[in-house]
């Protein structure tokens, strides 16, 4: 009984480092790739409108809403202390700093991410990866690195709109909902919020977009067994993208604010 | 030549062997076809052949040079003079039958202009009319048709050498006969040696030789020509789709 509960440790540890083996052989091809070979321009700007353009709506709205709902909240908060005047920055800071990278890379990674993970895996399962190798193309080049550059390209401006309107949405809360002085929440944004925290949250989100399109590739690229291989890639891309989004942002923010 | 020699595959340390001591050779020039039921490990004796798959022990050697130890950038060498018709012809969903015919010469810098000639060669070649075909997504063709512009992508880059994965598989038996005196016509017109695997006994009018793949090894090898009259048991139950003798099938068995 022992023995097997020690068997079983041996080999879900081997299989831990099997696994970040491969994901990390897979991250040093596709950089040795990106070196060595001629950049696909046409095809990294389609991907740029798959995960980037066709992404801004629902960041937007991600960004409106978490942009309201956070003015409200900094509202009912601040005026135990009388500090309603500064609703404008918390927002303003908050956006740029951490909620605009992250929420566009969470909802990136379940719109855009999810779609290059079974976009890839249904190419693995019906052999055209493979016919890619047969004629001689190089599947990183031509399928992995317009993915990923477009991911590492354009999260930094999608974070850049889901704050914008996230600042738009607390403004609309503050001042018709709360009213709260309009000038007063902008003059806030103008004092408080420093070029670093727009850049900083723009470097964040250029690492999450890294993040996503290489894991939804890898997963893509992994995939074996039908339909429900292709399903349980698709899955796994978004969660470990997500966990690996998250725990990120923690080192991130440590490094790039402190 | 191709010649295989005590080629053995399993998956996993502790796999069964899909191939076990396959010997065979492959003249040039002529078509193979490798019959076998289904399961017996077939197409991953092919995807050998070309370098796909690894096998776990033994050699192909391909005009006198072991491909099976070759590195991914050797196997482009390969990849050069082997061409591969996949199963399902595996042709690439979001691009048109120009693109996918035309794939490797534009991805090697080829101007569109420059490529379009060749893909209209070589889609006439197999008998299709780059007019209709040119500008449609796969997902418009029809099965023959997937498998012909499968056949000209292959043929695109000039191999010597074509393997084909069972390239009949879910077709009618007109299309079915299109698409073998296809491959033999093509094959007379290029000059090129090809391997086929396929269940479909018509084959064996346009093949050379035949392999049959039973219990993971080749239990025998002959002339297409004559292959009706052979008295070897595996062939006459197999070619005849006979339920008894010493072919058993999984089905069988459960019965």
């Amino acid at each position: 009984m022992q023995l097997n509960v020690f068997k079983v440790i041996g080999a879900e540890t081997v299989g831990l480092f099997n696994t970040l083996g491969s994901f990390s052989l897979f991250f040093l091809n596709m950089i040795k790739t990106f070196f060595s070979s001629r950049l696909k321009l046409h095809k990294t700007f389609v991907q740029m409108k798959m995960i980037g353009v066709d992404s801004l709506s629902i960041v937007v709205l991600t960004g409106a809403s978490s942009g309201a709902v956070l003015a409200l909240q900094s509202y009912f908060g601040f005026k135990r202390f009388g500090a309603e005047g500064f609703i404008g920055p918390v927002v303003a800071l908050s956006l740029v700093r951490e909620l605009g990278p992250v929420l566009t890379g969470l909802m990136v990674t379940g719109r855009a991410g999810s779609a290059i993970a079974a976009e890839l895996g249904t190419m693995k399962i019906t052999e055209q990866l493979d016919a890619l190798k047969t004629l001689d193309i190089d599947a990183n080049q031509f399928l992995i690195i317009p993915r990923v550059l477009a991911g590492v390209i354009i999260l930094p401006f999608l974070s850049l709109f889901c704050a914008m309107f996230g600042i738009i949405g607390g403004y609309l809360v503050a001042v018709h909902t709360l009213h709260i002085n309009g000038q007063q929440y902008i003059d806030g944004i103008q004092t408080y919020l420093e070029y670093s925290d727009i850049t900083g949250g723009l470097i964040k989100a250029s690492v999450f977009g890294l993040i996503l399109t290489w894991v939804s590739c890898y997963k893509g690229y992994q995939t074996s067994g039908g339909a429900k291989g292709v399903g349980m890639s698709t899955t796994e891309a978004v969660v470990v993208s997500s966990i690996l989004i998250l725990i990120t942002d923690y080192f991130l923010t440590a490094l790039l604010f402190n | 030549m191709i010649e295989l020699k005590n080629l053995k595959k399993r998956f996993g340390e502790n796999g069964s062997w899909i191939t076990n001591d396959v010997n065979l050779k492959i003249p040039d020039g002529k078509m193979t076809c490798i019959i076998g039921k289904s399961g017996e490990g077939k197409s991953v004796l092919l995807k050998q052949i070309i370098g796909l798959i690894k096998p776990t022990s033994g050699q192909v050697i391909i005009d006198g040079v072991d491909i099976s130890i070759l590195n991914d950038t050797e196997l482009k060498q390969v990849f050069k003079k082997v061409g591969y018709v996949f199963q399902f012809a595996a042709l690439l969903d979001s691009l048109t039958v120009f693109e996918n015919v035309g794939l490797p010469l534009l991805e090697k810098g080829m101007t569109r202009e420059e490529v379009e000639p060749i893909v209209r060669e070589k889609l006439s070649l197999v008998n299709l009319s780059p007019e209709e075909t040119m500008e449609k997504y796969p997902s418009e063709l029809s099965g023959g048709m997937k498998k012909r512009v499968g056949l000209a992508r292959t043929l695109i880059t000039n191999p010597k050498i074509v393997l084909y994965d069972e390239p009949t598989t879910g077709l009618d038996p007109i299309t079915v006969r299109i698409i073998h005196e296809l491959m033999k016509s093509t094959q007379d017109k290029l000059g090129l040696t090809s391997v086929v695997i396929s269940h479909d006994p018509e084959i064996f009018q346009y093949a050379d030789q035949v392999a049959l793949l039973n219990d993971r090894t080749i239990q025998y090898v002959g002339d297409a020509k004559t292959i009706w009259e052979s008295d070897n048991p595996y062939v006459h139950q197999f070619i005849r789709g006979e339920t008894k003798g010493p072919i058993q099938s999984e089905i069988v068995k459960d019965q």
